[in-house]
């Protein structure tokens, strides 16, 4: 699995609601799909998506082969205080992306 | 680890006989004729609305659901979901679900909110194989359900194949 990229937005303050934006580059292959030989190609896919800020779960998600390649996935968090977000991405493969960003709160 | 561990349990296969089981009376239930639960191979829609639903009566409300009404590309169609909901007390929304009912598989993906979530609202993109209707379903914390299904003309399908 490669990049992913997360967007937290500038100068939140404590009670904002923010949105939370983030993509990672996976190829979703859904199992369905044949090769040119007609052998069927594998099914690889992120299936679980998790998010923390500060140890505490904020959003958590399954995936199924119906998400489109390269997952973006946009959600909401209520600020409690300046912290730090724990994004993991993990596949079929058992392949697991960790990602830390610090929340700067005004 | 316990996280994904607790993914794996949701969404696997322990539950598939269970599901078997109840997938004639969700389609009775739903007053579906039975010439479409014939036309399924695998885990159809119904079983995966059954899945989420178990007994309980879905009522319409407060859930919506913004999805375009022709989708050109089908393999990345965007999508928003969102519960007019404060998120406090017993009034929020612990899950939502997307299913595809013309989707070679169904479920697209459920998503879980926490109290930390202030807003119960996901943006994505999905795949959608052909013009069909999309079910989106959302269990509140007081264990009630809201359900809504949004048709989607698609001009190019998804999914390969």
């Amino acid at each position: 699995m490669a990049k992913a990229r997360i967007k937290l937005p500038e100068g939140a303050k404590v009670g904002d609601v923010i949105e939370v934006k983030t993509l990672i580059a996976h190829v979703m292959e859904t199992g369905q799909r044949k090769d040119v030989e007609g052998k069927p190609i594998p099914r690889s896919i992120i299936n679980a998506f998790k998010v923390t800020f500060g140890g505490q779960e904020v959003f958590a998600a399954e995936l199924h082969p119906g998400i489109s390649a390269n997952p973006y996935l946009a959600f909401f968090m209520k600020v409690p205080g300046p912290g730090e977000f724990e994004f993991t991405w993990i596949d079929d493969a058992g392949v697991k992306v960790v990602e830390r960003m610090r929340l700067n709160v005004a | 680890m316990v996280e994904s561990t607790r993914f794996r349990v949701r969404s696997g296969k322990l539950d598939r006989r269970k599901l078997t089981l109840g997938a004639a009376a969700s389609v009775a239930a739903a007053g579906l004729p039975l010439a479409l639960l014939a036309q399924d191979t695998g885990e159809g829609w119904e079983q995966a609305v059954r899945k989420v639903l178990g007994e309980a009566k879905p009522i319409e409300g407060k859930l919506l659901v913004d999805l375009p009404e022709i989708a050109e590309n089908g393999n990345t169609v965007p999508f928003t979901v969102s519960v007019d909901s404060p998120m406090s007390g017993t009034d929020t929304v612990k899950t939502m679900h997307i299913i595809a009912t013309a989707n070679p598989q169904p479920g697209v993906a459920t998503f879980h909110f926490s109290p930390l979530s202030g807003k119960a609202a996901v943006a994505g993109r999905m795949r959608l194989a052909r013009t069909q209707d999309v079910i989106v379903i959302a269990e509140l914390g007081d264990g009630r359900f809201l359900m809504h299904k949004r048709n989607v003309k698609v001009t190019i399908g998804g999914c390969g194949g």
